[in-house]
């Protein structure tokens, strides 16, 4: 699991790649996004695109993320689901919670 | 492949690391069946999500505790039975991660997850204690 960060404006966007899954990957997701909320940094988009596998864990990751966000305030995006993780969020209603785009400039006009 | 089913056994230690192992084997049993990808994918997820559950719920990541894996393998499906060694659990006293309450709770998908993409799944209580998960996945045509 890696993380590379963005910067478009006053948005930072997560380009993670490989494995969301319990343990090393969830801890990933985690400690980035505190080090951009530690930093002030409130509009954040997650990508991911190049992550080929999550477990359920990772799901909780993505929510628990997310609840961390809004509670300082910030806002939270996700970008390029592939698939199965947009199956996975649909079938457990969070599809409703998270705004989801396909398109990096669409999630960057969203904020 | 003969109609009859073949077994692969296996028995872990309930560590975490081993659960890539695991999802080794099963990717590799799924490939040779010739499951169509996605089902393989499923069946992983939710064979991984069981033995978390196992080490983790079941076993509270005792390495002396074994998490045994049954692969049962036949012609038109594959049967899994997980068996840890904890206290066991009432499936029926799981909340649901669909209702509104839980919708933001960061765990409690797993077991939704297994139920959704398996096509049978049950939760046995074991006499001699611990609890053993059972799911089943035909070969669709």
């Amino acid at each position: 699991m890696k993380i590379e960060t963005r910067t478009v404006g006053d948005i930072k966007i997560l380009d993670c790649s490989g494995r969301i899954t319990l343990g090393e990957g969830t801890m990933v997701v985690r400690n980035a996004v505190r080090e951009l909320l530690k930093a002030n940094e409130k509009k954040i988009i997650l990508n991911l695109a190049e992550v080929n596998y999550i477990d359920s864990s990772g799901i909780g990751e993505l929510v628990s993320t997310y609840t961390t966000v809004t509670s300082n305030d910030g806002q939270l995006k996700l970008l390029g689901l592939t698939r199965k993780i947009q199956e996975l969020l649909a079938i457990t209603k969070l599809l409703t919670v998270f705004q989801v785009f396909e398109d990096e400039q669409a999630a960057l006009d969203s904020f | 492949m003969n109609k009859t089913a073949n077994e692969v056994d296996v028995s872990i230690c309930s560590a975490l690391d081993n659960l890539d192992l695991i999802q080794i084997l099963t990717d590799s049993l799924t490939d040779f069946m010739r499951f169509d990808e996605d089902s393989a994918h499923w069946i992983g997820m939710s064979v991984r999500e069981s033995v978390t559950n196992a080490i983790q719920h079941g076993n509270k990541l005792d390495v002396n505790k074994k998490v045994d894996i049954r692969f049962q393998v036949q012609q038109d499906r594959i049967s899994i039975f997980i068996k840890d060694q904890g206290a066991g659990f009432c499936v029926d006293e799981i909340p649901s991660p669909l209702d509104s309450e839980n919708l933001l709770k960061p765990s409690g998908r797993g077991i939704f997850y297994i139920r959704t993409f398996m096509d049978e799944v049950e939760f046995r209580n074991l006499a001699r204690g611990g609890m053993e998960v059972y799911m089943m996945k035909k070969i669709s045509n």
